[in-house]
């Protein structure tokens, strides 16, 4: 067989290419249609999961002060680690929706008040114990302590309290939900023995994984857990290692030279290079994370409307997508969601680069002298770049940007949501509704754009508790014509996450909740023989 | 050993001690004017003001520095360096396996560097100015002048990527063969090598060459001495002191300044702990990395300062 058509049927059994380009690609090569038919099947039996052997990773976002404890979570290899050896009550799917994890199904009062998840029988802890609903409550209890230090604890606020009530966990919200079920994927969240109060940072699970090594900073191994009880579908290899890899370079070096088998950000720059690499696939799949300009709606002279749209209209998003993603994202709208959340509306108007407008609003504002824009090499890869793009478009619309480059060390507490025009990142959130109260609602710790507006809290509210999923789309279309019209936030591009495979790897998963496969490429793919 | 020399021995570990206790003060006001705060840093972007406000109370940030000093030196008197507030584990445990990489990285650089640029110096001063001084001397500051993280990745891409001869990743952990941690480790002790080597060459031909001005070697040329025994007899016994000096420079070096190696070759050492605890403002295991180097530090010139007393006859006997 030649190698380029086995190297094509893989790639239909990857999902990567479509059956009617394989067999176009196929004639091309002069094979029959019959032929190159069988051949697909037969590739797509020898996809299915192998097992065995030791899946290994290298990824950055790990550091000596990981800990093992759920909590204390918030960069990349801890959680990643995590989603291996740990599980939520449910699961959000690449395509958005939920799956049953540890709860078996939940369902919810008329009012959305009041939620109902039933606790999944038969699930054991690395330690033999069997998860109970009362694991389940101990966990959420642990989560939303005012006093603990948890990642969760925001989006636990809205908790009134956790209740076992038999083979259930009964949640009571302190107003309407109807997004609950999405907050339970959290990987704070992770359900763990007595929920984690006796000793939090145990590494004790219920995941395809147990906790076997902890180097923190350095090396993360997991042992396949016998016991786990979905293991047809995950966890394949008998071992799992994640290294801690943080230098872009060091990180393809490692791929290239098959020390590890994947690899978690390449960079927009080098991914032309990489791809080049035999063997070596990238796996990139839009997400929701973004890249944003903010404005703080009540600080001179941002509190300008016309000065705000100014500035928005001289945003040349194509060019920052070509140039500063290299056309691994795409063109942001000026609000926080794209086409990866449930309940977007893609009627939207898109903005364009004007600066005819950007020059007429500007003249309107009366803002005179140069805007100061604060940035650091921090706020998001090339965000200095993209900052001097910003500014040489802007000229054209007669709009004078002066880049000031801060320092990356403290960039997050000393400038991101105090200084009123900077360069910043959002990764996402599960729905709508989290995203829209954690960065713009006028109450909210992180409205970084410092945004109040009452029509708009009011319509996040109502879209909150109502259950009518054409009536929320409609509110969330509203919203986003608000923020777009209204808001300080000027979002030039949504990201990819760009992964990379050896050609051992099968079984990857596009999933664009997270980078690796959505969390779970250690546990989703497995050593091809 | 006469007492004069004992006496200056006592007395320069007299001053290393009283010069570590000036750095713990430094050290100590250094992470206070650090910018930004532990626990915005331990939480991140995703902090809430509740959790924040907590995590600050429980970690005894409120206190006033000078109680927080004097604290954190009894803490260090007895052994006991805290714990990391990220991680909440033990800081001695964690910073002893760190010390340990390091160390033994280190000394395998060092096994190989000293050796060789002192070699090397001793045959660029025997055929010095002729072709082979002028190629050593070359070679060596070319591999000195390339920044460490080029040289890191041109072996990586030819070494470890084309011929496969070594892995790019250096991490090593405790319970691996010794061969295959030599293996782990040949990349990242080449680096270091080439870095390291020009100095400790350069400095010992420099020494040698300013002793084969003085009479006495004049003599021994007139005795009949081979060159090469010249060197090895006469001077170089009379340059040990400058040549220590720099060698311990740069041991120093080796232990304290390659957290660019170690982040390239993935090696787990006390630089790249280091970065990451500043990073989070781990300001306590900040404290004791900073302490630890400046020990390294102070203790090589110390030794140093004795090997340059014990080797020159008039330091051993004073007037």
């Amino acid at each position: 067989m030649s190698n380029e058509l086995d190297y094509l049927s893989r790639k239909v059994a990857r999902g990567h290419l479509s059956r009617r380009d394989f067999l176009g690609r196929a004639a091309a090569l002069g094979v029959t249609t019959v032929f190159a038919n069988s051949l697909l099947s037969s590739a797509a039996l020898a996809e299915g999961p192998v097992k065995g052997g030791t899946l290994k990773a290298g990824m950055t976002g790990g550091a000596s002060t990981d800990s093992l404890d759920p909590a204390s979570w918030q960069s990349q290899v801890p959680y990643k680690f995590g989603r291996q050896w740990g599980e939520q009550l449910v699961e959000i799917q690449p395509d958005g929706k939920l799956e049953p994890k540890l709860a078996e199904e939940w369902g919810s009062s008329d009012d959305a008040k009041v939620w109902t998840f039933k606790i999944r029988k038969g699930v054991q802890f690395h330690d033999g114990k069997e998860m109970t609903p009362d694991d389940v409550v101990a966990t959420m209890e642990r989560h939303s302590d005012a006093n603990s230090k948890s990642g969760a604890l925001g989006i636990m606020g809205g908790i009134e309290n956790v209740k076992k009530d038999g083979d259930t966990v009964v949640f009571t919200l302190k107003e309407a939900n109807a997004d609950l079920p999405f907050l339970m994927d959290d990987y704070h969240l992770m359900i763990q023995p007595n929920g984690g109060k006796d000793k939090p940072a145990a590494g004790i699970g219920t995941g395809p994984y147990k906790v076997v090594t902890e180097q923190p900073g350095v090396r993360h191994i997991g042992e396949k857990f016998a016991n786990y009880w979905n293991g047809d579908k995950r966890g394949h290899a008998d071992q799992i290692e994640i290294i801690v890899i943080n230098d872009a370079t060091a990180r393809t070096a490692a791929l290239q030279s098959g020390q590890v088998h994947m690899i978690n950000r390449v960079e927009p720059k080098i991914v032309d290079l990489v791809k080049r690499v035999p063997g070596v696939t990238i796996q990139n799949v839009a997400g929701k994370g973004h890249y944003v300009f903010i404005a703080h709606c009540n600080t001179a002279p941002f509190d300008n409307m016309d000065l705000r749209l100014a500035l928005k209209y001289a945003m040349n998003r194509e060019e920052m997508v070509k140039t500063i993603l290299r056309g691994y994202g795409s063109v942001g709208n000026d609000t926080p969601i794209n086409k990866a959340y449930p309940l977007f509306s893609d009627d939207l108007e898109q903005r364009k680069y004007d600066p005819d407008k950007a020059a007429f609003h500007y003249k309107k504002s009366g803002h005179d002298g140069a805007v100061l824009l604060r940035t650091s090499d921090v706020a998001f890869p090339g965000a200095i770049d993209a900052a001097q793009l910003y500014q040489q478009s802007a000229a054209k619309a007669g709009i004078t940007i002066e880049v000031k480059r801060e320092p990356g060390d403290g960039y997050f507490s000393q400038v991101w949501n105090k200084q009123p025009f900077s360069t910043s990142y959002w990764g996402g959130r599960p729905t709508q509704d989290q995203m829209y109260s954690t960065a713009y609602y006028s109450k909210a710790d992180w409205n970084d754009t410092r945004f109040f507006n009452d029509k708009f809290d009011q319509l996040l509210i109502t879209a909150r508790g109502e259950l009518d999923e054409g009536k929320r789309k409609q509110m969330y279309r509203d919203m986003a014509v608000i923020v777009r019209d209204e808001g300080g936030v000027i979002v030039p591009m949504f990201n990819d996450f760009i992964d990379a495979t050896s050609a051992k790897v099968g079984g990857w998963v596009p999933d664009g909740n997270q980078e690796m496969s959505g969390g779970y490429a250690l546990s989703r793919c497995w050593l091809i023989a | 050993m006469s007492t004069p020399v004992l006496k200056l021995v006592a007395q320069r570990i007299a001053m290393g001690v009283l010069l570590l206790l000036a750095v713990s003060v430094l050290i100590f006001i250094g992470t206070q004017i650090l910018p930004g705060d532990v626990a915005q840093s331990i939480l991140g972007q995703s902090a809430t003001p509740q959790a924040l406000e907590n995590l600050r109370r429980d970690m005894g940030l409120n206190d006033p520095a000078y109680i927080r000093y004097f604290r954190w030196l009894g803490g260090v008197l007895t052994g006991n360096l805290g714990t990391a507030l990220s991680s909440g584990q033990d800081i001695a445990t964690s910073l002893k396996d760190r010390l340990w990489n390091t160390l033994f990285l280190a000394s395998a650089a060092a096994v190989v560097s000293v050796p060789l640029a002192i070699g090397l110096g001793l045959l660029a001063v025997r055929y010095r100015n002729g072709p082979v001084d002028k190629i050593i001397s070359g070679l060596g500051l070319a591999s000195t002048s390339l920044p460490e993280f080029f040289t890191g990745y041109l072996l990586i891409y030819f070494v470890a990527v084309q011929l496969q001869w070594f892995p790019s990743v250096s991490t090593v952990y405790e319970g691996m063969p010794f061969g295959e941690r030599l293996s782990a480790i040949a990349l990242p002790v080449t680096v270091l090598t080439l870095v390291v080597l020009a100095h400790m060459m350069r400095m010992t031909r420099a020494a040698i060459l300013n002793v084969m001005q003085s009479a006495y070697i004049e003599t021994a040329e007139l005795k009949g001495l081979t060159p090469f025994q010249i060197i090895t007899r006469h001077a170089f016994p009379n340059a040990i002191a400058p040549i220590v000096n720099v060698v311990m420079l740069n041991l120093a070096f080796l232990i304290v300044g390659v957290v660019v190696v170690e982040v390239i070759f993935v090696y787990p050492g006390m630089g790249q702990y280091l970065v990451d605890h500043v990073a989070k403002r781990d300001v306590p295991v900040v404290q004791a990395c900073g302490l630890v180097f400046a020990a390294v530090y102070i203790s090589l010139n110390i030794v140093a300062d004795i090997v340059a007393i014990v080797s020159n006859p008039r330091l051993r006997h004073p007037k």
